[in-house]
């Protein structure tokens, strides 16, 4: 235990000493992204790693990015408050696309292709309302910073990599205490009976409806923080980047290539994703147009296959079969929901 | 303590039970017999509310448990070991027993509870850190009614205790239920190994699609010809 929490002390440490060491806006960027991806990804995985598969997490963070602009564009509402609001929404729409799935009990695949439709309406609502939202074309939050004003808190904008790299560590070191707050609950026993063994897991008192309606939530709520950080850090969404069936299922196959169980999966899914798009756009994608994200898409299949529980679950499978000793089985580990 | 008064239930159109009338008095055995889809595992549902009543009224002592929601059930002193166990298999046997004392009133009496299922029986206190789902069938009945004791019931619903089990073992669960009896657990259970189930109760009820067609001591409906002639073979 002591060793762990040195480990995090350290790995911490290193992260935050990293743009110390004087990288290019370039590295800081995808740093930046990394986390942030990797928080957005967890949030995804605290619903899906007890088989609520969602494939519309997109939709989440549309409502996000696009809550928190369209109030600083339209209203002058600061990010600070536009946040709340967008968490707030984010987890009404959650409610409403749960509640009627929960409680008429649609499951599993059924349950994913209702979000995979959430995420196309979200896209296509943005779309429809071109007169705010810029429509496909996309919108900038409208800037206050410049070359004499940097940056500005009220805006929530800043033109310095290494705010917004801190930021970023802030909410993805949040988005794993979340993580951990769900996985050491009571919630967790009963979303892994719920998601087992659907009716005893009633019958042994727990509110199936209510549990599940509380862990979709928190995850979209998560989603959404995660949509409006990458708004005001790129200074620039559409609907194409922020929502849509593309970004939704972008989400769901990072966190499973991760590995959804664990705790820093997630996360390792993003850095795996992220180097091998950034380097596989680098290598072949001028030559050949498309052939890095076919590579990347035959990579992600091959991972899903052969590394079901991700990468991190997969060495730590490997770690603990090879410490295991006769007569003390190793700990439960839950597979994805069947 | 368990009273059901003209309770019909189904599926959607399909109706399951007809106008069933049944009673569990505190301290009895009671077991409902008959074949394959006679409703009997309808009829443990809807008790437990986990499919919904169509008409007709259920209450456990006095308590009407029309309107009760699934997971309220329990806090009413039910519990359900379902059929084929429903264990929750990626969890360990510990964690399938804490799970049986889920309910806030459960949870105070969670070590004492567990140290009972575990002193009753010896086998799950070995099998402790073993996924449920990797246990032999016996054991997992085992399990099932030991998390079914979690929650701390008055009655125990047993849905088809000896269903897939190899001959051998079958005597054994019907060892465990005596047990569980002998405990003073009012118990009411599922099933269609007649001639072995009516050793273990005091009172049956004989249920044929959907309907209460007899109901005795269960001396009464072994010696009873009918019962004899279709459900034991003699």
């Amino acid at each position: 235990m002591t060793v762990a929490t040195v480990f995090k002390a350290v790995g911490l440490l290193a992260i935050l000493a990293f743009p110390a060491l004087g990288f290019s806006d370039y590295v800081l960027h995808i740093a930046i992204s990394i986390l942030l991806w990797g928080y957005i990804y967890t949030g995804w995985s605290v619903m899906g790693r007890f088989g609520l598969v969602s494939l519309g997490h997109g939709a989440f963070m549309g409502i996000g990015a696009y809550v928190v602009t369209m109030l600083w564009n339209h209203a002058g509402i600061t990010p600070w408050i536009g946040i709340p609001v967008a968490v707030i929404v984010s987890m009404a729409v959650g409610f409403m696309i749960g509640f009627p799935c929960f409680r008429f009990r649609i499951t599993g695949h059924y349950f994913a292709l209702v979000t995979l439709a959430l995420s196309e309406v979200v896209r296509l609502l943005i779309v429809a309302l071109r007169d705010y939202t810029g429509g496909s074309l996309g919108v900038t939050p409208v800037s206050v910073i410049s070359a004499d004003n940097p940056s500005s808190f009220l805006a929530m904008q800043f033109s310095d990599k290494v705010s917004w790299f801190y930021i970023v560590v802030a909410v993805w070191v949040i988005g794993l205490l979340i993580w951990r707050a769900v996985d050491r609950s009571m919630i967790r026993y009963a979303m892994e009976a719920v998601s087992q063994e659907e009716d005893a897991a009633a019958s042994v008192g727990v509110h199936v409806t209510r549990t599940k309606l509380i862990v979709t939530m928190i995850s979209a709520a998560m989603t959404a923080v995660g949509g409006a950080i990458y708004g005001q850090y790129q200074l620039y969404i559409n609907p194409e980047t922020t929502s849509g069936i593309a970004i939704s299922l972008q989400i769901v196959f990072a966190a499973i290539a991760g590995g959804m169980f664990v705790q820093l999966g997630p996360t390792v899914g993003a850095v795996i994703t992220l180097l091998l798009t950034e380097t596989l756009r680098q290598t072949v994608g001028h030559d050949v147009h498309g052939l890095d994200v076919m590579i990347y898409g035959a990579m992600l299949v091959l991972f899903i296959i052969y590394m079901p529980r991700g990468v991190v679950g997969r060495l730590i499978d490997a770690f603990e079969r090879r410490s295991e000793t006769p007569g003390t089985p190793g700990q439960a580990r839950p597979q994805p929901g069947e | 303590m368990l009273e059901l008064k003209n309770v019909s239930a189904g599926y959607g159109t399909f109706q399951a039970l007809f106008d069933v009338s049944l009673e569990v008095r505190a301290g009895e055995a009671v077991a409902v017999i008959g074949p394959n889809g006679a409703g009997k595992t309808s009829l443990l549902r809807v008790i437990s509310k986990v499919i919904d009543l169509n008409g007709g009224q259920i209450s456990m002592e006095g308590v009407a448990l029309n309107d009760v929601p699934a997971h309220r059930i329990i806090e009413l002193g039910i519990a359900h070991v379902p059929e084929h166990r429903r264990l929750f298999p990626r969890l360990t046997v510990e964690e399938n027993l804490k799970m049986g004392g889920f309910i806030a009133d459960a949870r105070a009496h969670f070590e004492e509870r567990l140290a009972y299922v575990y002193e009753l029986f010896p086998r799950m206190k070995e099998r402790r850190h073993q996924l449920a789902g990797t246990m032999s069938g016996g054991e997992q009945q085992m399990c099932a009614i030991g998390r079914g004791l979690m929650s701390g019931p008055k009655l125990l619903l047993l849905d088809e205790p000896s269903a897939g089990l190899a001959p051998v073992i079958v005597q054994q669960v019907f060892d465990l239920v005596r047990r569980i009896r002998q405990e003073g657990y009012t118990v009411l259970i599922v099933e269609q190994n007649i001639q072995q189930v009516l050793k273990v109760v005091d009172r049956a009820y004989l249920l044929e699609v959907g309907q209460i067609k007899m109901s005795g001591s269960s001396q009464e409906l072994l010696e009873n010809d009918d019962v004899r002639r279709a459900y034991i073979g003699l």
